[in-house]
């Protein structure tokens, strides 16, 4: 049924269409309103067989859901932020233990200072947990994600992140078609565990492990993400046939062919990078776009197919490896090991500062000329910066930086873009 | 461009019997302003959904300031018959909303604007009385209107809620949206007497609006 609904109700319709038999959740900020939404479903009898358990803290819902996914249910969280930073260890345990756990990240910042905006930093810092990552770039998008992520991990036992965007995709209204029920039951079977703590066949889970097998776990839990760079894109052939939309899958390329630039990023600003694309494209520049869906597994080789032909790539990404600069645009360069192209990392939308199609026009229009520094921060302030450093020069007690920047802004409140 | 939408008339936009001409317009790009407690962003999410009702895409979203009681918000609406990818706040808006006039003084407002756009302004003093004259003679005069949309509300729903009264005065102003799907996006957003006193408080904008246009175009 198409509706016009916020981006978390709609994944909250999604996921409840995966009958979930256990949810967990902390329900304070940086939450988002998805398991508000599963809460009320849960308490009417709209979502039927399924628990909604409230925790004291993001550790506990992670760490329930961990229980409840060894007892062989379905299990299903969603969090953000600090959020997924205060339930680290208990991401790592999850996929440790192959926990088919599906989880939805609103991805926020993180602090200090406090931001609770969007960029990808909360997600990218759990990137190499042993949880495979899917980026949304619509609500559509991010409620189909769903549905594959749940057929995905428990296929492989492993447990899913859907990312999508906080605020951006997680507070807009926008047009979702939410699929059928019988839609929904014939793509994704019943969960069937390949293991369950059951008092009537008792077995340990999580035992300790020395060094005799433990390079073997690991390594067994890297073939489970290889395997999955087989079976996304297969799951993602099969949801189009049955529901008729193209979601998910390693990549989405857009307008590559013969493009001597591209550009790649994460989540829902390829909508706007497309929109800069057909622009350029109109004017003859050979310009095109590429979004990864799945970040984990990294998708080298179908990167490298599509970027091979290029001069040159520009990842435009919402983190920053501080010290290093990028992070996608590290598993970017792999993948083009032994091809020369001009490679350029742009930090952009940190903390929520929004990306206009003015200052990506402006920067593409840079790239073309290779005019660009191999980091580039977009719309950086560098006479706030000038002047920060400038400061700290000249005097030992600056105080607090974040403060001092904000003061020198005078109203922020008045910015509209 | 976007101008396609603002130079057809009224009538055109809206078509036969309220549905909106079928070929292919520009996006239509809206910007409410108010402060936190005025239902500034559920009323660009009823817009989208009035939107929707009548075939089109639409995105509303809020800007990503902090959301406390009094505090300057904004959000955000865009209307199209393709499907909207961009992503971007609306730095161009067609049509601007302003639920609150004391941010006149206090944030860019007019920031963007096209000359061809709309403004709806929620206050019971006109344009000239509120220092706007320069605006008035810069824009079409018969796109500015202000609204007492803060009164409706307090009369009809019994809260300084102008958001609604101002979805009214947007359908009678524009015609981008026909009323029905207004009061339809309210009746999804409300229940019971809420309801009513929103519905009411919608008609009630949108014939003091159709009323201000006939008095002062005629």
């Amino acid at each position: 049924m198409l509706k016009q609904i916020e981006g978390s109700r709609g994944i909250a319709e999604g996921v409840a269409l995966c009958r979930p038999q256990v949810i967990c959740a902390y329900p304070i900020t940086p939450q988002t309103h998805i398991v508000e939404g599963l809460g009320e479903m849960v308490k009417t009898g709209e979502l039927a067989a399924c628990e909604f358990i409230n925790v004291e803290s993001e550790f506990a819902a992670l760490s329930v859901a961990i229980g409840s996914s060894a007892a062989g249910v379905r299990t299903y969280t969603a969090t953000s932020s600090q959020g997924l930073l205060f339930m680290a260890e208990a991401v790592y345990n999850a996929s440790g233990l192959g926990l088919p756990i599906v989880m939805t990240i609103g991805n926020r910042a993180i602090g200090a200072p406090i931001n609770i905006w969007n960029d990808h930093s909360d997600a990218m810092s759990m990137r190499d947990a042993g949880w495979i990552q899917l980026y949304a770039e619509t609500n559509q998008e991010a409620l189909d994600l769903h549905i594959q992520a749940f057929r995905l991990a428990e296929e492989l036992s492993c447990p899913v992140m859907v990312c999508m965007d906080g605020f951006i995709l997680t507070h807009a209204y926008e047009r979702i078609e939410v699929p059928a029920q019988e839609d929904v039951d014939a793509y994704l079977p019943p969960f069937e565990p390949r293991q369950v703590l059951d008092p009537a066949e008792p077995v340990t889970i999580g035992a300790m492990v020395g060094p005799e097998a433990f390079t073997e776990v690991r390594y067994l839990a890297h073939h489970k993400q290889m395997r999955a760079l087989d079976r996304i894109p297969q799951l993602a052939a099969e949801f189009a046939a049955r529901f008729g939309r193209d979601s998910g899958g390693l990549i989405r390329p857009y307008r590559t062919e013969g493009a001597e630039t591209i550009v790649v990023s994460l989540g829902s600003i390829n909508g706007t990078v497309q929109e800069v694309v057909d622009e350029m494209r109109a004017e003859g520049v050979a310009i095109g776009s590429v979004g990864i869906t799945s970040f984990r597994p990294f998708p080298l080789a179908a990167l490298r197919e599509t970027l091979a032909g290029a001069k040159r790539v520009v990842v435009l990404e919402k983190c920053l490896a501080v010290g290093l600069g990028g992070i996608v645009s590290d598993g970017v360069r792999k993948s083009l090991s032994g091809i020369q192209l001009n490679g350029y990392t742009v930090v952009a939308g940190l903390g929520g500062r929004a990306i206009t199609r003015v200052s990506l026009r402006r920067l593409f229009d840079d790239a073309l000329r290779d005019a660009l520094a191999q980091v580039t921060f977009l719309d950086l302030n560098t006479d706030l910066i000038e002047h920060e450093l400038e400061r700290e020069a000249n005097a030992r007690r600056t105080g607090p930086t974040a403060e001092a920047l904000l003061r020198r802004l005078g109203a922020v409140s008045a910015r509209i873009g | 461009m976007r101008a396609g939408w603002l130079h057809r008339t009224r009538e055109a936009r809206l078509g036969i019997a309220g549905r909106p001409a079928t070929e292919v317009e520009p996006v239509l790009q809206v910007r409410m302003h108010g402060r936190g407690g005025q239902g500034v962003v559920s009323g660009a999410e009823m817009l989208s959904v009035a939107a929707f009702h009548e075939g089109r895409h639409a995105q509303a979203f809020p800007s990503f300031g902090s959301e406390r009681m009094g505090a300057p918000v904004m959000a955000f609406c865009r209307i199209d018959d393709r499907p909207i990818r961009l992503r971007e706040p609306v730095m161009a808006p067609d049509v601007l909303v302003i639920q609150d006039a004391t941010l006149l003084h206090q944030v860019d407002l007019f920031n963007g604007l096209s000359p061809d756009g709309y403004v709806l302004l929620n206050s019971r003093q006109g344009y000239e009385a509120l220092g706007l004259g320069d605006l008035m003679r810069r824009m079409r005069p018969e796109r500015l209107l202000a609204l007492p949309a803060t009164d409706i509300a307090l009369e009809h729903v019994g809260r300084a809620v102008p958001n609604v009264p101002l979805l009214g005065a947007f359908a009678a102003l524009t015609g981008i949206v026909h009323l029905d799907s207004v009061v339809a996006a309210i009746r999804g957003k409300f229940a019971g007497r809420l309801a009513e006193t929103n519905v009411a408080a919608v008609h009630a904008a949108y014939e003091q609006t159709r009323r201000l246009l006939e008095t002062t175009h005629a």
